[in-house]
């Protein structure tokens, strides 16, 4: 195959996805110059317009909503589902028929998520789609733009990088991957959405980067996206007299983001309302979201402006008498969004968790605690130890409660705004005080936006045409539960050890791993084994067997299954095999069972993660 | 002798006269090939350059393409610089007549749609304002100048016509665009007019208005909501 002219960075957000792409013959060393797609849209019935992101949101409209022919894109398109602008702007007014945050459902574990479950719990006759589909409906526009403004260089031959959350468990990466490979993506690999940040970063500084970190640097990326905040450390290691980077520890899956806040202020200023005696319907909220959301960036960015009005339109003709005058102001963004969100806390504080009542319906498991600054405290003192087998590292100082960062790097729409980045900068350089450690410093980036796109587009073109690189590979070791065999005791759960198949680091394309143990298949029947992940154990090794272990260290994730089908096997028979871990190099695990004996790649069984959710198996 | 036999510049003469009138006839031509050459050389730089630039710009071919393929009346969002039109030019004794072309209502009503749509601007129009006090009318202005102000960023590049700021004292040299800059008050004389800038005035730079499917009847400004 011809060499590819594009390299392609795709950022598949909760809320918003963006393109952008760098043109690999155009490029000198590190003068990388990346430009963003225009994605046309619908933002209107019958109404195309361009603009450089596409709102993760997909509308599925009556047969009688539309006209015929309004909702045809410049590629056709279907008609049946509408994304973008105007699905968003016709969710706020009809929400049962539209779909959002459809990459949160895809890393639910208690859902089928190729089952048609959204939007979740409409009437019977509204259509629903998989959060995989989903997916796969937003690649599908992203593929269709760039191949209207490519016709001779389709997405299907170039290189192509997509994003996913640092915190995505294997499975939603494979779900992901599958999603690229269903609209014909071949020449795909995933990335870590705060490494995509911090390449932006560095391609942003062509090549100044060296001078601005060191080895024995720990670089901290704070990404609060729309929907999600995503935590990674990334250290600045040397390798043959070379900076390096290396990805040392991803954060969990939190589902806070900056629309979170933007709603929470509009509750705020409703319930101003509400005290004099004016009632908001569910419309009218939208539209002091949005109002809103003005004041908060207008607020945030003036020092000296106390209050900022905001108005409610009415929803009919009558604009003037009808409409609500009211006004943000400065306490009350500080009040909830400074110290709602961004409390100064200790280091040794931790996100508080209510038990949760009785749940009726399955719905996200959004983040209990809206303070980001405890979620960070939390990943760092989990991660207190992360650097230490690290080469060139100094030995962590024992008294150290959480890790030192000594940079931070800030990305997302968030942090736009220049006071929240100073207020994290101010709580994680008190800890750091704390502990008689130096400030961290800022690394400053630009367009937050799109430095996920930009960031994902300058790795594809690295990766075939050389240049910094961020290693790390799996960012948790995995296990396998196995049940030791022990006589039944009523009431007593057989015991369950924990048997290491994939260790820390393993890096994408290396080597397979194969633990020495045997296991049994039973051959024509589906065989299911729990599955950990752990961020923290770095040390075990493959095949290590853990009797108990802490329940902080490892999580258990969805189950990973196979089944056994086999000419040269009887059904029933019962096959010892080898579990055989790696990472492909698309950055998926891809776990498969090895008959013992005759380890050849044709009678290898895959081993799949169990997207189907606890639900489905009962 | 010589009356006999006239002399050999005499009998030269008729020649010396047939080749001055021929040299008169060939420096006459030259002049006007070399005048007509000049005219063509002039074009030289301006067909250099588009023949370079619509290599090097695919959007400039493409507005050439629908200047010469398509009949588009005018270059969309680019100052001329292309070459003259292939229509014969008009007879320079007589003044061309102005063709007065309606403007198409399609992408006037798609702007008004979008003011309304975003900045609620129609709503705002056809309100009776007078029974309202400052306090209302100023709040829904808000509503307004943000939606419309956004349409505007969006869709237009505005630009103002002179730099100078407000005040300055211009001066409008020989040949000015009377149609961007218009001198009012005293205007007597000949250019240059020298003066106070009143009005910086606007100029739209490019006009970015959503493509429109066929089958949207563009006289609807705003659909009529029920809610169910």
């Amino acid at each position: 195959m011809s060499e590819s002219r594009f390299a392609v960075g795709i950022d598949l957000g909760t809320t918003h996805c963006a393109l952008a792409y760098v043109e690999s013959a155009k490029c000198e060393g590190e003068e990388v110059e990346q430009r963003m797609m225009p994605i046309p849209q619908l933002t209107a019935p019958g109404t195309v317009e361009e603009r450089q992101l596409l709102p993760s949101f997909l509308y599925l409209p009556h047969p009688d909503e539309f006209k015929a022919g309004d909702l045809s894109l410049p590629w056709g398109g279907d008609p049946a589902r509408v994304s973008g602008e105007l699905a968003r702007r016709q969710g706020t007014n009809t929400p049962i028929r539209l779909i959002s945050s459809a990459k949160s459902w895809l890393c639910h574990p208690d859902v089928d998520r190729k089952a048609p479950i959204l939007p979740p719990e409409v009437p019977d006759d509204v259509p629903q789609l998989s959060p995989f589909d989903a997916s796969i409906h937003y690649l599908t526009h992203l593929r269709e733009a760039w191949n209207g403004l490519h016709p001779f260089d389709p997405l299907d031959r170039q290189e192509v990088t997509v994003t996913v959350p640092a915190s995505f468990d294997p499975a939603a990466r494979e779900l992901t991957a599958e999603a690229a490979r269903a609209v014909g993506l071949e020449n795909l690999v995933l990335l870590e959405e705060p490494q995509a940040a911090l390449y932006s970063w560095v391609n942003d500084s062509v090549g100044r980067w060296r001078h601005d970190v060191k080895v024995g640097d720990i670089i901290l990326v704070v990404d609060v996206g729309g929907g999600t905040s995503d935590f990674s450390l990334i250290a600045v290691t040397e390798q043959e007299g070379a900076l390096e980077l290396t990805r040392v520890a991803v954060g969990e899956h939190i589902l806070l983001g900056g629309d979170n806040m933007d709603l929470t202020l509009a509750h705020v200023v409703k319930q101003k309302l509400k005290k004099n005696g004016v009632e908001l319907d569910r419309w009218q909220l939208q539209a002091l979201t949005h109002g809103c959301r003005i004041a908060k960036e207008a607020l945030l960015a003036d020092a000296e402006r106390e209050a900022y009005p905001v108005v409610v339109p009415s929803r009919g003709a009558k604009l003037i008498g009808g409409s609500i005058r009211t006004e943000l102001t400065r306490d009350e963004v500080a009040m909830t969004l400074i110290e709602g969100f961004f409390p100064e806390v200790k280091s040794s504080d931790r996100p508080i968790e209510r038990s949760r009542g009785a749940l009726t319906k399955v719905g996200l498991p959004f983040a209990q605690d809206p303070a980001v600054t405890r979620h960070l405290a939390a990943f760092l003192g989990k991660q207190a130890g992360a650097t230490e087998d690290l080469e060139g590292f100094v030995e962590h100082a024992h008294w150290a409660s959480f890790l030192h960062p000594t940079a931070v790097l800030f990305n997302g729409g968030v942090f736009n705004a220049g006071v929240l980045r100073d207020r994290v900068l101010h709580v994680i350089n008190q800890w750091l005080n704390a502990e008689d450690a130096p400030p961290a410093r800022l690394l400053e980036a630009h367009d937050l936006d799109t430095a996920v796109a930009r960031g994902a587009a300058f790795y594809a073109h690295v990766r075939k045409h050389g240049g910094v690189r961020i290693r790390g590979g799996t960012s948790h070791s995995y296990y396998v539960g196995v049940e030791r065999s022990m006589p039944a005791i009523p009431g007593m759960e057989p015991e369950l050890h924990a048997l290491c198949l994939v260790p820390f680091g393993l890096e994408e394309g290396s080597e397979p791993v194969m633990a020495p143990q045997e296991f049994g298949l039973v051959v024509g029947e589906p065989v299911r084994f729990r599955f950990f992940g752990s961020s923290v154990r770095r040390e075990d090794q493959v095949g290590d067997l853990f009797e108990e272990w802490n329940e902080d260290e490892m999580e258990e994730l969805e189950e990973i299954q196979t089944q056994l089908t086999s000419e040269r096997h009887k059904k029933g028979e019962v096959v010892p095999v080898h579990l055989r871990a790696a990472v492909s190099e698309i950055g998926t695990l891809e776990l498969t069972a090895m008959p013992i004996g005759r380890e050849d790649a044709g009678s290898a069984w895959q081993v799949s993660f169990n997207t189907r959710g606890k639900s489905a198996e009962d | 002798m010589t009356d006999a036999k006239p002399s050999l510049s005499d009998r030269l003469e008729p020649a010396r006269k047939a080749l001055v009138v021929v040299a008169r006839f060939v420096a006459h031509w030259l002049m006007v090939a070399a005048r007509k050459t000049w005219v063509v050389l002039t074009r030289l730089p301006i067909a250099v350059y588009s023949f370079v630039r619509a290599l090097a710009d695919a959007d400039y071919a493409h507005r050439l393409t629908q200047l010469y393929i398509d009949r588009h009346s005018s270059l969309p969002s680019a100052p001329a610089p292309a070459p003259a039109p292939l229509a014969p030019p008009p007879p320079a004794h007589s003044e061309p007549a102005a063709v007065l072309e309606s403007a198409g209502p399609d992408s006037a009503l798609v702007l008004l749609s979008l003011l309304q749509k975003e900045g609620r601007f129609v709503d705002f129009l056809q309100e009776e304002v007078s029974g309202y006090s400052d306090q209302e009318v100023g709040a829904a202005a808000r509503v307004v100048h943000e939606g419309c102000q956004r349409v505007l960023r969006q869709h237009l590049s505005i630009e103002p016509v002179r730099q100078e700021a407000e005040g300055a004292s211009v001066t409008l040299a020989k040949g000015f665009d009377p149609a961007s800059v218009r001198p009012t008050g005293n205007v007597v004389g000949d250019p240059p007019f020298t003066g106070a800038l009143v009005h910086r005035g606007w100029r739209a730079v490019d006009v970015r208005l959503p493509k429109v499917a066929s089958s949207r009847d563009v006289r609807i400004l705003a659909a009529a909501e029920v809610e169910l």
